[in-house]
C-alpha cells in the first residue's frame, strides 16, 4: 500500500524523549500565579459534624477564602453524581463535594481553603477546628456483613447492591457431579497509585465568560459535561484539557472528583486562577482503592476434570460510596469464566458499604479477583484428580471452532457476553514451551538436591476490551504537509502519540514524523468517552483509521483532478500522490491540501496556487461543490457492536526460602493475544507494567486499615509498591488472532498484564510449599505462619478438612481458610 | 505535605553552627542529609522553629582511619560524611569491612548519596543499620556545644525509638567505630520486604577466633526487633568450639529467645523472632568463615 510501512512495527515511543528529559507538562506545571487549595479532611472514619470553627484561620496572612458545605449553592450543594446506575444497585450513595453533616471515611473533604500558596493553605487548615460526634465505624467485609452498625442509616445490612446472574441450574449440576471442590478465597485492597496524583487548575475568563480547566483525568469530555452541569454553565463555555498525565490506572476515570468541581467553582467566585495538587497522603485516603473481595466457590466436575457446574458467592467491599456503580463486581462475576466452559453457572454478589475509601476500577477492574477464583479452582480440581494443571485447563477450554462463543450472560457494557475470537489451545502450547512446563520436574529435583524449594504455576484469563459506546477521530492534512490527528480520549502514558500516528501514517501513506496527535483536549475534539477498559487502541485506533480513510479518499479525488487521472489509479507513498506505475506523474499531499481549500487571499507562495485566478475552473460550478467542504480533513467515529475479547496465559517459577519464607520469582512468562499488533514494543511495555502491578498485588501491596478505619500505611514507605528490583525479567510471546469486530482487527492490551498476577503466583507458591494458598497478597511473615500451621507430614490428607488459621499482620483479622471435598 | 514556616540558618563553620544552636534554643533541628527530617517536616510530624543547615561545614566531611587513644585502630566519621563516602572509603573498607557490609543495606544509593552516617545515628531509628553497627563495635558519638564537648558510648547514646541522648544545643560532630582486635570476622544479614526497605530484621555479627581456630568471642547486634539496637553475646553457646564445629544454629536460637520483637503491618513479632534466629546463624557462620580466612591470609603473607 505504501513505502512507509509503520503499522505493526516495534518503533520507539515518540513521546519518550520529551517526557524523559523533563519536558512533560503536568497539571502542577500549569498556573504558576494561581492561588492554591488545601483541604481539611476527616481524620475519623465515621462521625457527625457538630460544628466547624474557622476563626483562628482567618488572620493567616495570604488566606484568600474558606468554604464549607454551607457556602455551596444550587447543584453544587447536592450529592455528586452516581455515574453508572444499575438496576441491582438499589442503594447507591454518593458524597457531597464538601461533607454535609456526616463523614464516612478518613480523608473525606470537609473544608476548602484557598490561599497564596499551598504552604499558607495548609497553615490555615491546621487552625480550623471541626467538632465531631463519633459514630461506630464499619471496617472490613466481615463487619459490613455482620451489619451490627450501618455506614448509611438508610441502607439496611450495608448492602448497596445484590445481584445474581445464572445460566442453567448450577446448584443442581454441582449436586449431581461426581466431584466437588469448595474454596474460600480472599483478595485484599490495593490501589492504582499513579506517580502523579490528581490535580486541577481552573481559569475563568470574566470577559467572554468562559472556563478552562486542566485536570489529570482519564475522561476530559465527561468532566467538561459534569462541570457545566454542576456549575450551571453552558457546555459551550467550558473546556477541559488533560495535559501530560503521570499515570491513571483507573482512579482518574472516576469523575467529577469533588476537586474537579470545587476548583473551577472557586476560580469563578474569586475571579482568579486557582489550582490544587493532590499530595501522596491525600491520594491514599481520598482517591480510590480496589480489589478487596471475599469469595466462596463450589465447583462440580467429572472424573476428567471437566466443569459441570460452577457457583460463586462474593462479598465486595465498595467503601463508603458508590459513585462508579457496581462495575467491579460485575466484571469479576462475568470475567472469571476465562477461557473455559463452566457448565451451569451461578454468580451472586453483595456489594457492601464500609467506612473506608471508595472502591472503583483499578487496572484489571475486578478481573484479577475473578481470575484468582477460577484459576484457584482449576488447580484444586487438578490436585483432587491427580492431573497435570495444564491438562485440566485444556479440557475445559472453549475451542477455536466454537468462536464466537456466547456465555449467555450480560457483560459490564450491558451487552451479551460473546467471545469474538481466540485460540486458547495454541496459547497454552506456546506457554508450556516458553516456560518449559514439561521439563520442570527435573529442575525441581535438581533444586531440591541443593536444599532449595521451587514451584511452578500458571493462570489463564480472557479480558473483554474495547467497550463502547464509541470514540471519534479527526485527521487533517495542513498545507505544509503536517497531518494533524485528534481524538477525544485521554493519554496517561500509553504511547498514543506513537500508535495513533502509526495508524494514520499507514492509512494515509505519509512519513510518521509528519503526524501530530492530540488527545484529551475538548478544544480539539468534543465527543469522547474516555480511556479505560483497555479500549483506547481499539476505539480511537479504529476511529482515526476511519477518519484517515475519508481524508485519503478526498485526497485521491482532488489529486485526480489535478493530475487528470482516475483516483483509482492513484496511490500515496511517502506523502506523494502518484499515478501507479507512472514515474513523475505525482503531486505532494501538501499541495493537495492547498488545492482542497479555494482561497481569495494569497498570504504565501503555497496559498497562491489555490486562489481564484491561479487555475482554470469550470465557471458554472461553485468553487466548493454542494456535497463537498473546503480543506483536506475528515472526522469519523467507531462504535462497536460489543466488546472484543483478548486473552493470555502467564506462568511463573518461584523459589521460597525454606527458613526465612522469602519468596523470589525466578522466571515469569507471558503469552498474550490482543489481536493485530499496532506496535509490539508498546504492547510489551503494557504487559511489563501490568505484570509489575500484578506482582505488587500478589506479594507486596495491601491497604491496611485498623478497626477504627485508619489507614495504617498511607505512604510509599509502608505501602509496598514493587521496585524494579522486585519485578522479574518478563519473557513474552505473542499470538495474533485478529478481532472480526473492528476494521483493524485490534483487541485491547492495557490491563492484561495485571490480571493473572495473584493467581499465577499463588499457584507457584502452592506448588513449592505443598499446601493451599487461598489469600493474597502473601508476605514472608504470612507464609511462615502458614507453614507453622500445617499438620506434620503424614498426619492426614492435606486437602481435606484442614483449617489453617493465619495470624493477621494488618488491622483486619485473618479469616480461616479451608478446602474441603463434599 | 508542606512544612509550616521555620527560620533557616546556614552557618559556614563549626563554631558558627554551635553559636547558632546556642542562640536559638531548644526548638531547633540540625539539617545534614535531610533524608528523614525533611519528610517528617513535610508531613508536619516535626515542626522546628529553626533549621540549622550544616552542609557548609566542610571540616566535618571526612572518613579517617587511625589509631585510637588505647592503641587500637578506629574509623572516625565526620558529621558531614555521607553514607556513600563511608561505604566507598577504601581504607575504611580494609580495616573495618562491617561498615560497608551494613551500609549496602541502608536504603537506596540515591539516599546514601545524601544521607549522613552521623545523622542517621542521631536520628536513632531502631531500624537504622548504623545504630547496630556502632553498638556492636562499642563505638561512640562526639557531641559538642559552644562551650563543651562530650563523648557518649553507643550503649548510652540510644535512649529509645527515634531518641538519642543528644541535647538541645548539641551538635553531633563525629562517630568513632573501633576496629575489633584479633582474628575477627564480620557479617551483616538482613531481610527487608523490598530491596532497600527498612529491615524486617537485620543482624550484624562479629566472630573472633583464637590462634588455634577456636571461637574466642561471638557477638551479634539487631535492628528492627526492639526499641534500640540490641547487642547480645552468644559466647555461652559456641565459645571454645572449633570454628568448623560451632553450632551456629543453636547460637541463633539462643539469641532469638532473648529478643522480644513486636508485630507491625509488615510482619508478626513471632516471625521476626524466627527470622532473627535464622539470620543470626547465617551471619555468625559467615563471620566465622571470614575470621578463619583472615588467618590464612596472614599466614600466607608471612611465608
Amino acid at each position: 500500500m505504501s513505502g512507509t510501512r509503520v503499522f505493526g512495527e516495534p518503533i520507539a515511543r515518540r513521546e519518550d524523549p520529551r517526557l524523559l528529559s523533563g519536558h512533560g507538562r503536568y497539571v502542577d506545571d500549569i498556573g504558576q500565579g494561581a492561588l492554591e487549595v488545601a483541604f481539611v479532611r476527616s481524620p475519623h472514619a465515621h462521625a457527625r459534624i457538630a460544628g466547624i470553627d474557622v476563626t483562628d484561620a482567618l488572620d493567616v496572612e495570604g488566606l484568600a477564602a474558606i468554604y464549607t458545605h454551607e457556602d455551596l449553592t444550587g447543584r453544587m450543594a447536592e450529592p455528586l453524581p452516581l455515574l453508572i446506575p444499575h438496576a441491582a444497585l438499589t442503594h447507591g450513595r454518593t458524597q457531597f463535594a464538601l461533607a454535609k453533616d456526616e463523614v464516612n471515611h478518613v480523608g473525606e473533604p470537609i473544608v476548602m481553603v484557598v490561599a497564596r500558596d499551598r504552604y499558607v493553605a495548609e497553615d490555615a487548615c491546621d487552625r480550623i477546628r471541626v467538632e465531631y460526634e463519633f459514630l461506630p465505624p464499619v471496617v472490613g467485609i466481615e463487619a459490613a456483613r455482620a451489619a451490627e452498625h450501618l455506614v448509611h442509616d438508610d441502607v439496611p445490612g450495608n448492602v448497596a447492591a445484590h445481584m445474581v446472574q445464572e445460566v442453567g441450574d448450577a446448584p443442581a449440576a454441582i449436586a449431581a457431579a461426581p466431584n466437588v471442590v469448595t474454596l474460600e478465597l480472599e483478595i485484599e485492597r490495593s490501589a492504582s497509585m499513579p506517580l502523579e496524583g490528581k490535580g486541577v487548575h481552573a481559569r475563568w475568563d470574566a470577559d467572554d465568560r468562559s472556563l478552562r480547566v486542566y485536570t489529570s483525568t482519564q475522561a476530559s469530555t465527561s468532566v467538561r459535561a459534569a462541570i457545566a452541569a454542576k456549575l450551571e454553565l453552558a457546555v459551550d463555555r467550558v473546556d477541559v484539557v488533560a495535559p501530560d498525565v503521570g499515570g491513571g490506572f483507573g482512579v482518574k476515570i472516576v469523575h467529577p472528583w469533588p476537586e474537579e468541581l470545587l476548583i473551577p467553582w472557586t476560580a469563578i467566585r474569586l475571579g482568579h486562577e486557582v489550582k490544587w495538587t493532590e499530595d501522596r497522603r491525600e491520594h491514599f485516603v481520598s482517591s480510590a482503592h480496589e480489589r478487596g473481595q471475599v469469595q466462596r466457590i463450589r465447583a462440580g466436575f467429572d472424573d476428567d476434570g471437566r466443569l459441570l457446574g460452577f457457583e460463586i458467592v462474593l462479598w465486595h467491599d465498595n467503601g463508603a460510596y458508590t459513585p462508579y456503580g457496581i462495575i467491579v463486581p460485575i466484571v469479576t462475576t462475568t470475567q472469571l469464566l476465562g477461557p473455559y466452559k463452566p457448565g451451569a453457572y451461578r454468580a451472586e454478589f453483595y456489594s457492601l458499604y464500609t467506612n473506608t475509601l471508595i472502591v472503583t476500577p483499578y487496572r484489571g477492574a475486578g478481573r484479577p479477583q475473578g481470575c484468582f477464583a477460577m484459576e484457584r479452582t482449576m488447580d484444586a480440581i487438578a490436585e483432587r484428580l491427580g492431573l497435570d494443571r495444564t491438562v485440566v485447563r485444556e479440557r475445559n477450554f472453549i475451542q477455536p471452532d466454537e468462536m464466537p462463543y456466547d456465555h449467555g450472560l450480560i457483560f459490564q457494557d450491558g451487552r451479551p457476553l460473546i467471545y469474538d475470537s481466540g485460540d486458547y489451545p495454541a496459547a497454552l502450547e506456546k506457554l508450556k514451551k516458553l516456560v518449559g512446563w514439561d521439563e520442570f520436574e527435573e529442575y525441581r529435583a535438581a533444586a531440591r538436591a541443593e536444599g532449595r524449594r521451587v514451584g511452578i504455576g500458571m493462570a489463564c484469563y480472557v479480558e473483554g476490551t474495547g467497550v463502547g459506546p464509541y470514540e471519534g477521530g479527526f485527521v487533517r492534512v495542513e498545507p505544509d504537509g503536517t497531518v494533524v490527528v485528534a481524538t477525544g480520549l485521554t493519554t496517561q502514558g500509553q504511547g498514543h502519540q506513537t500508535v495513533f500516528a502509526q495508524v494514520v501514517a499507514e492509512e494515509l501513506g505519509v512519513p510518521i514524523d509528519r503526524v501530530v496527535v492530540t488527545t484529551g483536549d475538548t478544544r480539539r475534539f468534543k465527543y469522547a468517552v474516555g480511556t479505560f477498559a483497555s479500549r483506547a487502541a481499539v476505539m480511537s485506533g479504529n476511529a482515526v483509521a476511519l477518519a484517515a480513510r475519508k481524508v485519503r479518499e478526498k485526497a485521491l479525488r482532488v489529486a485526480g483532478e489535478a493530475l487528470e487521472a482516475d483516483p483509482r489509479d492513484l496511490e500515496i507513498v511517502d506523502g506523494m500522490v502518484q499515478v501507479k506505475g507512472t514515474p513523475g506523474a505525482d503531486i505532494p499531499l501538501s499541495t493537495v491540501a492547498v488545492l482542497s481549500n479555494p482561497l481569495r487571499y494569497a498570504f504565501d507562495e503555497e496559498a497562491k496556487r489555490a486562489t481564484q485566478f491561479s487555475a482554470p475552473a469550470d465557471p458554472d460550478k461553485p468553487p466548493v461543490a454542494d456535497d463537498d467542504e473546503p480543506g483536506l480533513e475528515g472526522t469519523d467515529y467507531y462504535s462497536p457492536p460489543r466488546s472484543t475479547f483478548a486473552n493470555g496465559m502467564h506462568a511463573a517459577i518461584v523459589e521460597t526460602d525454606p527458613e526465612t519464607a522469602e519468596i523470589t520469582i525466578l522466571r515469569y512468562c507471558v503469552v498474550h493475544d490482543c489481536g493485530t499488533l499496532i506496535n509490539p514494543r508498546i504492547v510489551e511495555g503494557q504487559i511489563h507494567g501490568g505484570v509489575a502491578q500484578g506482582v505488587g498485588g500478589a506479594l507486596y501491596e495491601r491497604m491496611v486499615y485498623d478497626e477504627a478505619g485508619q489507614l495504617q500505611n498511607a505512604s510509599f514507605m509502608d505501602f509496598l509498591m514493587p521496585y524494579a528490583t522486585e519485578v522479574p525479567v518478563i519473557e513474552t510471546d505473542h499470538l495474533e488472532t485478529p478481532s472480526p469486530l473492528n476494521p483493524l482487527g485490534l483487541k485491547g492490551a492495557g490491563e492484561a498484564g495485571v490480571i493473572p498476577g495473584s493467581a499465577v503466583l499463588a499457584s507457584a507458591i502452592e506448588d513449592a510449599e505443598g499446601f493451599r494458598i487461598s489469600r493474597m497478597p502473601i508476605s514472608p511473615s504470612e507464609l511462615h505462619h502458614l507453614r507453622e500451621s500445617q499438620p506434620p507430614p503424614g498426619s492426614g490428607l492435606r486437602d481435606t478438612g484442614r483449617t489453617g488459621s493465619v495470624p493477621a499482620t494488618g488491622g483486619q483479622e485473618a479469616t480461616n481458610e479451608e478446602v474441603t471435598g463434599t | 505535605m508542606k512544612p509550616p514556616g521555620f527560620i533557616y540558618h546556614r552557618p559556614e563553620t563549626v563554631e558558627d553552627a554551635l553559636g547558632v544552636l546556642a542562640d536559638v534554643g531548644p526548638d531547633a533541628k540540625v539539617l545534614a542529609g535531610g533524608q528523614s527530617l525533611v519528610p517528617m517536616m513535610n508531613m508536619r510530624l516535626a515542626a522546628p522553629s529553626h533549621l540549622v543547615d550544616v552542609n557548609r561545614l566542610a571540616d566535618l566531611a571526612y572518613v579517617r582511619v587511625g589509631t585510637a587513644a588505647d592503641g587500637g585502630r578506629e574509623v572516625a566519621v565526620g558529621a558531614l560524611a555521607r553514607h556513600a563516602d563511608v561505604e566507598r572509603d577504601e581504607a575504611a573498607r580494609a580495616e573495618l569491612p562491617l561498615l560497608a557490609q551494613a551500609l549496602r543495606y541502608v536504603a537506596h544509593p540515591t539516599i546514601r548519596n545524601r544521607g549522613t552516617t552521623v545523622g542517621s545515628l542521631v536520628h536513632a531509628d531502631p531500624s537504622g543499620e548504623m545504630t547496630a553497627v556502632l553498638a556492636l563495635l562499642g563505638g561512640s558519638v562526639e557531641l559538642r556545644t559552644a562551650t563543651a564537648s562530650r563523648t557518649v558510648p553507643a550503649g548510652e547514646f540510644f535512649v529509645g525509638p527515634l531518641e538519642s541522648c543528644a541535647r538541645a544545643g548539641e551538635l553531633a560532630t563525629r562517630a568513632v567505630f573501633p576496629v575489633p582486635a584479633g582474628r575477627t570476622g564480620s557479617s551483616w544479614h538482613e531481610v527487608a520486604r523490598r530491596n532497600g526497605d527498612y529491615a524486617v530484621c537485620g543482624v550484624g555479627a562479629l566472630v573472633t577466633l583464637d590462634d588455634v581456630g577456636r571461637v574466642a568471642g561471638a557477638r551479634v547486634a539487631y535492628i528492627s526487633v526492639g526499641p534500640v539496637p540490641e547487642v547480645l553475646s552468644v559466647a555461652d553457646v559456641v565459645e571454645q568450639a572449633p570454628v568448623d564445629a560451632a553450632d551456629w544454629v543453636a547460637a541463633g536460637r539462643y539469641a532469638a529467645d532473648r529478643l522480644e520483637p513486636e508485630s507491625d503491618i509488615h510482619a508478626t513479632g513471632e516471625y521476626r523472632r524466627h527470622l532473627a534466629g535464622v539470620l543470626t546463624a547465617r551471619a555468625l557462620r559467615e563471620a566465622s568463615a571470614r575470621a578463619a580466612r583472615l588467618e590464612e591470609t596472614i599466614l600466607e603473607g608471612s611465608r
